[in-house]
């Protein structure tokens, strides 16, 4: 067992606003050396909230907390040649640069992947972009949102009243998308330099990858040119399903799954309603008993069998009523006793009191010693046998590691100053 | 030049989309990916193999269409388990793979003998990436997922809502393609951490788990202020508390659930939107600047939502952006596919031939890479389409050989 992760040994340099940070944060979460440059007034995420005890501060945003654990930090103004020429020499010496600029400034600087590579031909660059880096839409201004409006999140999220606006998606999750496939395909490179291939570039647009993770949505126009429709709480449909979604009797909601359909299903759901004493409470149990009799719902003769029908409606509408005399909590564990694919949707913080993320390590103390306290941090994506992953440290201060690094580059303390003075550090 | 990975061989057990999305990936890129499926049960053991949507009225195991976009670029087997000669074929390509893959649930592949550690015993260094719902250790290792309920569980459906609404959650299963993408980092992770030690592994991957670190900043705003976001007015996944930023949301436009999204960044972009609206309310002080607009959200919506109510999306989107204000209409399917200018000239809907369905698009790959880039020709294989490939160029057995495995059941 190795504690230094899967990736170790591994040297990137990342240059990346919000749009690639959570790749950088993955790569050093997995054991990576990632070294974030900063402009010397700090990345501008220390300036996005929440911030440690709401009080705005370049060490005390959450945000850049979370998206930049276990990476080394340096500043470096690459707008003044000087700068230039760290930035040159420092990514001499790496595996990967990852980076966010808006298309073209690199270039501009001369630090673009033709101007670093020759110094270093096994570099690979990986360049996340709103819409790639030379595409016909490369130079619009974008956000999360309006790349989820774009990209196709938008359309598919939302309620079954259609009065009501498409909905983006909670988290980020088109930046988090564009980072995802940053990874994959980093990764990608290197397995492929291992095995010989020379350095590379690669071109990660997030637009694009909004579009092909949006399931159903994509494949049905590609197959047959259908539009799915947003549903509250399930997935978009060509044409209409029921509901699946239930507040339950603490008001925290549930996810409902798929309704009984075997004769077993019905015996457990009607045993569920025994134990819970709301048995005698639900006027279709004749149906629910019918369900016992039937070995499969045959959902296919849903719409010419009278019968199926009202058997298969008695049971959803039978989920639909346990989940909202009990506790959410006690509908997804009771459910899923029995057999059936239900969850409780949880409000994000209360995952850090789940006995399944505890038990599997989820939750994580990282150390912040210049305040001399610790924080719970969301812990691994992805449980690894041997090299787990690990936060290595808190998210750099501005500048933490300026002195190692450069050092470890060859710069003295004098020279180090001294870029310091004339504000190339 | 060879593809990225075409040094690398996978044992593939996945299926849905989950499974099959990370194996995808790593077959567009040149692995090759040996897809096993079980002949008793004619490959239904990924149940989207005969699931709509479909190109035209005929129905079958080889004709679904969600099938074949997650499937391009591998090849496929069929292999009977149940039989000793089967879990015999099985140890010989075990032996030849770099990668065993899987998202059944947890124990399928223990209880067919095949653990990591009988698999490494075949295959020393072998990688075994399994990948289901809750993983395989912990007390909800049992229980059963699919992409709604691993979103609801990890915290995703909760944070995607409005405010004042219930849950939205997600219209589609964003974690079976999120969970896919984490499985092929853990496939690639776990290949480099060999490539450089020697060592395999396996790797338990949990969708839900990889889904709970999504939420990163409101988890943090939770664990080191207290605040939950199960409050009043929270969570709005249509606005933007951090980054801070409002005017930021979808508004309706002219037609039917026709809708553009809107997002100033600073005051800069605020007094750029201002420009174009050009009615009296955008010079009220308490919009000058983005704390003010904040907390005046619930008004600034109605006022933006009035006056967008009467613009076309599209041009609407294109003024501002022009002006420097990010936004973008709410494209349908159909229009980000067909009239996306950005996703056309990426080429990023290739067509694969598909010996029954005829010529399909799928989806491509968001990444291009200058030296060793993916290609995405092939389209899913038809059940046991490979096997005299498989059978007689990878493991080497004679065409007689392999006609008395089909005769016997065992392929």
């Amino acid at each position: 067992m190795s504690a230094n992760g899967p990736l170790a040994g591994i040297r990137v340099i990342e240059l990346c606003d919000e749009k690639g940070a959570f790749a950088g944060k993955l790569l050093a979460d997995m054991g990576a050396e990632v070294v974030k440059v900063e402009h010397p007034a700090g990345d501008p995420t220390r300036a996005y909230g929440p911030f440690l005890e709401d009080q705005p501060g370049p060490e005390r945003s959450l945000w850049f907390w979370h998206y930049n654990t276990s990476k080394l930090g340096v500043t470096l103004d690459i707008d003044q040649p000087e700068g230039q020429v760290l930035f040159r020499r420092l990514v001499a010496g790496a595996d990967i640069l990852i980076e966010s600029e808006p298309p073209g400034r690199l270039a501009t600087l001369g630090l673009d992947y033709a101007d670093l590579q020759p110094a270093n031909p096994g570099l690979i660059m990986v360049s996340i972009t709103p819409f790639g880096r030379d595409g016909p839409r490369s130079h619009e201004p974008a956000t999360d949102l309006t790349l989820a409006a774009n990209g196709g999140f938008a359309w598919m999220n939302g309620y079954d009243d259609h009065s009501l606006p498409p909905v983006r998606g909670g988290g980020h999750q088109a930046y988090h998308t564009g980072a995802h496939f940053a990874v994959m395909s980093a990764l990608t490179a290197i397995l492929a330099r291992d095995a010989g291939a020379p350095g590379q570039l690669i071109d990660v647009n997030i637009n694009a990858a909004l579009n092909v993770t949006t399931e159903a949505g994509s494949y049905t126009w590609l197959v047959n040119q259908g539009t799915v429709q947003r549903q509250t709480g399930r997935h978009a449909g060509v044409s209409p399903s029921m509901p699946s979604q239930v507040r339950c009797a603490d008001g925290r909601y549930v996810n409902t799954g798929i309704p009984p359909r075997r004769g077993a299903d019905f015996t457990n759901l009607i045993e569920w309603m025994t134990t819970l004493g709301l048995l005698d409470e639900f006027p279709l149990l004749p149906l629910l008993e019918l369900g016992v009799l039937r070995d499969r719902i045959d959902l296919s003769r849903i719409a010419e069998d009278a019968e199926v029908r009202e058997i298969f409606g008695a049971g959803r509408q039978a989920f639909e009523f346990v989940a909202s005399r009990i506790p959410a909590y006690d509908f997804f564990i009771g459910g899923q006793q029995r057999g059936f694919q239900v969850g409780i949707i949880y409000p994000p913080e209360e995952l850090f009191d789940d006995p399944h993320f505890v038990a599997r390590g989820w939750p994580v103390e990282v150390d912040h010693p210049e305040l001399g306290k610790s924080f719970t941090y969301p812990g691994a994506p992805i449980s690894f046998g041997a090299a787990p992953w690990r936060i290595a440290r808190r998210a750099p201060l501005l500048g933490e590691d300026n002195a190692q690094v450069w050092s470890d580059l060859g710069l003295t303390a004098a020279e180090i100053a001294g870029f310091r003075a004339r504000g190339v550090l | 030049m060879p593809g990225a990975l075409s040094h690398l061989r996978i044992c593939d057990f996945t299926g849905q989309l989950a499974g099959a999305g990370a194996t995808r990936f790593l077959g567009a890129f040149g692995a090759q990916v040996i897809r096993i499926e079980d002949p008793v049960m004619q490959g239904r053991w990924d149940i989207l193999r005969g699931m709509p949507p479909y190109v035209d009225e005929r129905r079958g195991g080889n004709l679904g269409g969600a099938f074949n976009n997650h499937n391009v670029e591998k090849l496929g087997i069929t292999l009977n388990l149940r039989t000793e000669k089967g879990k015999e074929i099985l140890r010989q390509l075990i032996a030849v793979s770099d990668c065993v893959t899987e998202n059944f649930a947890a124990g399928v592949l223990d209880r067919w003998g095949f653990t990591y550690e009988a698999m490494k015993a075949i295959r020393p260094g072998i990688v075994y990436v399994s990948n289901c719902g809750f993983g395989h250790v912990g007390p909800y290792s049992r229980f059963k997922t699919w992409g709604p309920i691993v979103q609801a569980v990890s915290g995703l459906t909760f944070s995607s809502g409005l405010s004042g609404q219930p849950p939205a959650g997600w219209g589609y299963s964003y974690m079976d393609h999120t969970g896919a993408y984490y499985m092929a980092i853990a496939i690639l992770a776990a290949l480099r951490h060999r490539n450089v030690t020697g060592e395999g592994q396996h790797v338990d991957l949990a969708c839900v788990q990889a889904g709970a670190t999504l939420n990163g900043p409101a988890l943090l705003d939770f664990t080191v202020n207290g605040r939950r976001t199960r409050r009043e007015g929270s969570p709005d996944a249509n606005r933007s508390p951090y980054p801070a930023m409002a005017p930021h949301g979808i508004y309706p436009t002219d037609g039917d659930d026709n809708w553009v999204a809107i997002a100033c960044r600073d005051d800069d972009d605020w007094r750029s939107l201002c420009a174009i609206v050009g009615q009296p309310w955008t010079a009220e002080l308490r919009f000058a600047t983005t704390t003010g607009r904040l907390a005046n959200e619930d008004d600034l919506d109605d006022y933006i939502a009035a006056w967008t109510a009467a613009h076309d999306r599209f041009a609407l989107a294109r003024d501002l952006r022009e002006a420097g204000v990010p936004a973008s209409a709410v494209q349908r399917p159909g229009e980000r596919i067909d009239e996306d200018a950005d996703t056309a000239a990426w080429g990023l809907w290739p067509a694969v031939h598909h010996s029954e369905m005829g010529t399909v698009r799928v989806d491509g790959l968001p990444v291009h890479a200058s030296e060793t880039d993916w290609r995405i020709e092939r389209s899913a294989p038809c059940l046991g389409e490979d096997n005299d490939l498989v059978y007689g160029e990878v493991l080497g057995f004679a065409p007689a050989a392999i006609a008395a495995l089909r005769e016997e059941g065992v392929i």
